[in-house]
């Protein structure tokens, strides 16, 4: 592993995930939700693409990819397929989980669902133990405003500790707010302070022990409480995963 | 980097296995039960929730999901869509017909007028052009009716209750649930049905939806399939009701590919494939209603113009082979005539005729050319006609002899026989096996081989 940092992302991202950017400087945006949020929709709004997108969960089944401009910078958008978490018992979820985790993403974007933000939110906070650069947007808002859901964006910001942008992505409603959000949080004009779960005492504990262990090894290149939440809870892909990505063996 | 040997990461991993051992393995279920508790806390301080409006959507859900009313009214959207298209199309197949007929006639000028010899003038404006002209006037109507309709009822959030519908038949298949998903997308096009087979995670029933998926009429052949039963009903029926029962024909049909396909699955995972269908769950999405405007776009331009360019791409090329074949004599027959007639006995056998047979061989690349190319063999000059009507369409089929069991084992051929190379081409590329390639084309063509053969035996005793 003599490369640097930069350079063995980029590398990564082109060879594992094929995402290749064109400029160094170009940000990678992670588009992540729960099947049926309209997540496909928000992507085509993003992107200006007219990728088909069906009322029914599991349509995307491939990752697909889309570039966009704001300002002055070139975006590429990843497609991840819906999931409803990162607790890799599908295929999907594996994807998703080795995207945002190994590809390293500048901004993961999760889309809500405003209908059932609670069932959503499981998938945001499995994010946020991976990742600090994350924008919550809730869409389908006309959705929740006919069925007279109402949302506290602030709060939920606040409760959270990330930007939180509500939208309409059929409509373009919202959609700038978004690409502004995803433009500051590439160029850390924006600080996230990511909600933290409260496991119970002895899981916390063992947490504290293995932490510092792990993040000795791998420095900043996994996030080492997340990595450590796994292998308690004993899933394998993550062994694998790190084999295919960071070229550690682990396998016992 | 080999880390296997690595003091620290040793002791990482044996004291999280001495933790799950000692906490009885039930470590996930804690952390998600402490993810959720977050969730629900944070909703709970957010979120102010109305339940009569998702009280309204279940009441919706009671009926169209029913046990008992449930299929019913699945089959009669089925039959109005297959109405709508039938007869929507009409006009707009006449239109484009005239059309495109009116510049075939100047277009023939046109080539005699800048000196083209004549055989290809013929060649390229009765063999190509009108090949062209008739895939697009008889295809893309429907197509441009048949689509949108069918992705709105996607869009508004149908589809997966169809899904929920015949889940129940499917577990009785053993196969999974979201075939009857996979098996809708085949209504568009095999080859995306396919594709839309990766939704299923089991290898064992992706198999099964892969090698079955050909067994509902794709959008290619819908056209051959609605203009057969169209032929079928109308002598003895009044215009206004023929519509009617032309839809039902189709409807009846799509009934019987559905059959076979749960037959099949059935037969694959009692024998070659077996195993027991695997639990999922499946999300009913709320209703939403349909962005009408981005439908139609994505319906017209990225489906139907797909489908449309692919057909004509294939058609152009069979149209000059298929005039070429039947107007290059040997003794006093065509070439094409001489194939048919070597066919013959064995097509005889199935209820269909030799040049039946060439067609669907000859189709092979596309579906939708089938009929084109057997109307061109049967005409005796070894060009195609015009397209005008159905009657006239009738008229030459019954000049070649046939019969209600030609028309009827037509029909079921073209359901249940081998799938277009699109498809296969597909599937070869989604299962990465010869193997299971050969098989979704020899296992369809066997059995529509056999329901063609007792058809035409149960026919043959009763008249």
């Amino acid at each position: 592993m003599g490369l640097t940092h930069s350079a063995s992302t980029k590398q990564g991202l082109k060879d594992l995930f094929n995402v290749e950017k064109l400029k160094e400087e170009d940000c990678v945006i992670a588009l992540a939700g729960n099947p049926n949020t309209g997540k496909s929709t928000v992507f085509n709004s993003l992107t200006g693409l007219h990728q088909h997108t069906g009322n029914w969960p599991g349509k995307t089944v491939v990752n697909s990819q889309g570039k966009y401009s704001h300002k002055d910078k070139d975006f590429i958008i990843v497609d991840l397929p819906g999931t409803y978490s990162l607790l890799a018992s599908s295929v999907e979820e594996v994807v998703a989980r080795d995207f945002i985790c190994f590809g390293k993403p500048d901004v993961t974007v999760v889309v809500l669902d405003a209908t059932c933000i609670e069932r959503n939110l499981n998938l945001l906070l499995q994010v946020l133990e991976i990742t600090d650069n994350v924008v919550a947007c809730v869409n389908l808002m006309d959705e929740a405003k006919s069925k007279n859901i109402k949302i506290d964006i602030e709060g939920l910001s606040k409760e959270l500790g990330i930007p939180v942008i509500p939208t309409t992505a059929r409509n373009n409603v919202g959609m700038n707010n978004l690409k502004d959000t995803i433009y500051d949080l590439c160029h850390n004009k924006i600080e996230t302070c990511p909600v933290q779960i409260l496991y119970p005492r002895e899981i916390t504990e063992q947490l504290q022990i293995l932490t510092p262990m792990l993040s000795s090894i791998f420095m900043d290149k996994i996030n080492a409480k997340w990595l450590a939440l796994r292998l308690l809870d004993g899933d394998d892909s993550i062994i694998n995963s790190i084999g295919k990505f960071l070229e550690y063996d682990l396998k016992t | 980097m080999n880390l296997k040997d690595d003091v620290k990461i040793k002791e990482v991993i044996e004291k999280s296995k001495k933790f799950r051992a000692e906490n009885n393995e039930n470590i996930r279920d804690t952390i998600v039960e402490s993810i959720y508790e977050k969730a629900e806390d944070i909703t709970r301080k957010t979120v102010v929730k109305d339940t009569e409006r998702l009280l309204s959507q279940q009441r919706i859900d009671d009926i169209i999901t029913s046990k008992r009313t449930g299929i019913p009214i699945m089959l009669l959207m089925l039959a109005v869509v297959f109405w709508l298209t039938i007869q929507g199309a009409n006009y707009p197949s006449e239109f484009l017909a005239k059309y495109l007929f009116w510049i075939e006639g100047k277009l023939g000028l046109f080539f005699s007028y800048i000196q083209v010899p004549l055989w290809l003038n013929n060649l390229l404006v009765l063999g190509v052009y009108r090949t062209f002209a008739w895939v697009v006037a008889v295809m893309l109507p429907p197509m441009a009716i048949f689509f949108p309709i069918f992705t709105l009822l996607e869009d508004v959030g149908y589809l997966p209750r169809v899904c929920f519908n015949l889940d129940h038949a499917f577990k009785k298949a053993c196969c999974h649930g979201k075939q009857a998903l996979t098996m809708c997308m085949g209504f568009g096009c095999n080859a995306a049905g396919v594709i839309a087979c990766r939704i299923i995670e089991s290898p064992r029933e992706r198999l099964i939806a892969i090698v079955t998926n050909n067994f509902v009429p794709c959008n290619g052949r819908f056209p051959t399939l609605i203009a057969l039963s169209m032929v079928f009903v109308g002598v003895s029926f009044s215009k206004t009701s023929s519509s009617i029962i032309a839809a039902l024909m189709v409807v009846l049909l799509v009934l019987i590919g559905i059959g076979i396909t749960l037959l099949t699955s059935y037969t694959l995972s009692k024998t070659i494939l077996k195993g027991m269908p695997s639990s999922f769950t499946l999300e009913l999405p709320p209703y939403r209603k349909p962005q009408i405007g981005r439908v139609l776009y994505t319906s017209i331009i990225d489906r139907t113009m797909f489908v449309l360019g692919r057909a004509v791409v294939v058609a152009v090329p069979a149209g000059a082979i298929t005039y070429i074949l039947s107007n290059i004599m040997v003794g006093n027959l065509s070439i094409l005539s001489h194939a048919a007639n070597f066919l013959a006995p064995f097509a005889s056998a199935i209820g269909l005729d030799g040049f039946i047979l060439i067609a669907f061989i000859l189709g092979f690349p596309a579906n939708e050319i089938v009929l084109p190319i057997l109307l061109m063999a049967y005409m005796s000059k070894g060009s195609m006609i015009q397209f005008e009507s159905i009657d006239q369409l009738r008229g030459i089929l019954l000049n070649n002899g046939w019969t209600y069991l030609t028309l009827i084992n037509t029909m079921l051929f073209s359901l249940l026989h081998f799938p277009c190379a699109t498809t296969v081409w597909t599937i070869k590329k989604e299962t990465g096996s010869i193997k299971w390639t050969i098989l979704s084309v020899v296992m369809p063509t066997i059995i529509a081989i056999v329901i063609c053969f007792c058809t035409t035996q149960i026919y043959r005793l009763l008249w």
